[in-house]
């Protein structure tokens, strides 16, 4: 389908979010000496091997022992150490909730959390290691800055530019192969949406990898006469408020996409400021509270109704409701 | 600072007494029972051991640190940081009260010099001064991390989880003692859970591990953290078993977990501090 619409954003190769991340880690540690990597036995996954190739000195292997994992990186802030965790995302959040909560978000500390393998895309391991609620559990910790970018190169740039940021992070990426579609040179703004496409009947907030599937909605759209706006919200805290009031105060109307539970997502974020500011009609393209289950990436998407088809059956139900 | 003599050193573990009873009793709130037992170690840290600046600086480069995991005896270390000189201790008539920088459990959150992270949820100050630790050696400091923790807290996983890292990385600039009161909240340890041989615990992760059997006694806790910092920098982490006595120097709380999270009385406050000289003055 992809190849016969006229796509504003193209590519000419796909790579995982997650070695975005490795290669942003091994840049970051190049430019700051106070940079250090841990990580749970998934160095391979997290694709750490690297910097700890590069920097020995400065990369600590914790054993799976994630909740220790959170308090070393927390203590060693503390001289003015930069660390950055790596473990799949649901032992980043769920598994460690106090830690980071205490020692992390609550001492106010410059802890960079990691966190690969989110959502449903890490696909055949299934839902036990499919977390759907981090995003969740991240945005209501205060303090806590919350990034989900879209591709590699993103994911790159933001990587580079929490190590530059004061305080904690949590950064969430991913395991599949994924059309890599934004400018390698970009500069990561925390905070900052990205206007992608411009549009005039229905604005689509999508973040992660749904940005791309948001890219193949709007092609569609506009082949059947629906201009859509799409902003890519890769910064869910502190989220661009200003970005969302403008578009809707022009479209009047919004779709978000996100692979996350809508409940506790960009979702709710979204619905939240329109319901304070111009309340406008908002459809969820994401999980409804249910978790997930093996499968390949495409299937799950599909099943779950978080592919480009789904975004465009949103936008026209949110377009009839105008 | 002028290196205080054992009997100094009591002097002011007297007067931290005084100010652990008087925050607590009032705002009837807190816990005095494992401060008590611990303060001969916070005195003998804060007045005789750590290289330290009360002109805090979070960083603490070329300082020792100190951190307390069992936040909830907040009340000595608040007593020894501001007798040290870190704030006031006019401020600790603040304790636990609405807009204070000396919450219930210590925290970051309204700088209170001298707290560099939040403490309370049990079992995280261990990992948290590793980590501290670590970050040391990587700048080539040489100077040593404490942690205290509680006996009880040793029930919480992520104890071992550190124990483990510890020895594996060879941390032998953490020193961290363990509070043997053999009390916790809901009665002695061996009936809630019993910790059977923390020595042999230790020791089979891999740690150098001594025993101050007499934790109330100023001599033999000085000699306790000096026999423990000439076993540091050898490749191993220290473990320092502290053995207290809960409510130690108010003769109607000690040894029992009934006074771990309750205040006393007028006329308890009244009797226990006649027990304890004023000897640097109340605040």
């Amino acid at each position: 389908m992809e190849k016969t619409l006229d796509l504003k954003f193209n590519y000419t190769e796909k790579k995982d979010t997650r070695s975005g991340f490795g290669d942003g880690l091994l840049e970051a540690g190049r430019k700051n000496p106070n940079v250090v990597g841990l990580c749970a036995d998934l160095i391979g996954s997290l694709k750490m091997g690297a910097f700890q190739k590069e920097f020995p000195e400065r990369f600590f292997q914790t054993g799976i022992a994630e909740a220790n994992m959170m308090g070393i990186a927390a203590g060693m802030t503390i001289n003015g150490k930069i660390p950055f965790t790596g473990t799949f995302a649901n032992f980043s959040t769920g598994r460690v909730y106090d830690q980071i909560r205490q020692s992390i978000a609550y001492s106010g500390k410059n802890v960079k959390i990691c966190a690969s393998h989110a959502g449903l895309t890490l696909g055949e391991d299934g839902a036990t290691h499919q977390i759907l609620e981090d995003v969740g559990m991240m945005k209501m910790l205060p303090h806590m800055t919350v990034i989900n970018p879209c591709d590699y190169n993103q994911t790159k740039a933001a990587t580079i530019a929490i190590a530059e940021y004061e305080g904690p992070v949590y950064l969430r990426f991913g395991r599949p192969s994924w059309p890599i579609f934004t400018d390698p040179a970009q500069k990561f703004e925390i905070g900052k949406a990205w206007k992608m496409i411009e549009g005039t009947d229905v604005t689509i907030f999508a973040t992660g990898h749904l940005v791309w599937e948001a890219v193949v909605a709007e092609a569609i759209l506009r082949s059947e006469g629906i201009s859509a706006e799409v902003i890519n919200i890769h910064t869910i805290k502190p989220l661009d408020e200003e970005a969302i009031l403008d578009s809707v105060a022009k479209t009047g109307c919004a779709v978000t996409a996100e692979e996350h539970q809508y409940n506790g997502g960009l979702g709710d974020s979204v619905a939240q400021t329109l319901a304070r500011h111009n309340p406008a009609p908002v459809e969820y393209v994401g999980v409804n509270d249910s978790f997930g289950e093996s499968g390949t990436p495409t299937e799950l998407l599909e099943k779950y109704g978080l592919n480009a088809a789904n975004i465009v059956a949103a936008a026209k139900k949110v377009l009839a409701r105008k | 600072m002028e290196k205080k003599s054992i009997e100094q050193l009591e002097s002011v573990a007297s007067q931290v007494r005084r100010d652990i009873l008087r925050m607590v009793h009032a705002v009837q709130s807190g816990h005095p029972g494992a401060s008590l037992g611990c303060t001969e170690f916070f005195v003998a840290l804060y007045f005789d051991q750590l290289n330290h600046d009360s002109n805090f600086k979070m960083e603490g480069k070329g300082e020792d640190l100190f951190f307390l995991s069992n936040g909830h005896i907040s009340p000595v270390w608040y007593s020894v940081l501001s007798r040290s000189g870190y704030f006031s201790p006019e401020e600790m008539d603040t304790f636990r009260k609405l807009n204070s920088r000396l919450q219930g459990h210590p925290a970051t959150e309204e700088g209170l010099p001298g707290i560099r992270i939040a403490s309370g949820s049990l079992g995280q100050g261990m990992s948290v001064a590793i980590g501290a630790a670590q970050a040391k050696k990587i700048d080539g400091d040489g100077s040593t991390v404490y942690v205290l923790m509680g006996d009880g807290e040793q029930e919480e996983g992520q104890v071992w989880e550190a124990a483990m890292y510890a020895a594996h990385w060879k941390v032998d600039n953490l020193i961290a003692t363990i509070d043997l009161n053999r009390q916790q909240i809901d009665g002695p340890t061996a009936e809630i859970m019993d910790l059977i041989d923390l020595r042999a615990k230790y020791e089979s992760f891999g740690w150098e591990v001594i025993d101050t059997l007499q934790g109330n006694d100023m001599k033999s806790v000085v000699e306790g953290l000096e026999k423990a910092k000439s076993l540091s920098g050898k490749g191993k982490p220290v473990m320092n078993l502290l053995h207290t006595e809960m409510g130690f120097g108010v003769d109607f709380m000690v040894g029992t977990h009934k006074w771990h999270g309750i205040a006393p009385s007028d006329e308890q406050l009244a009797n226990a501090l006649g027990q304890l000289p004023e000897t640097i003055g109340d605040f």
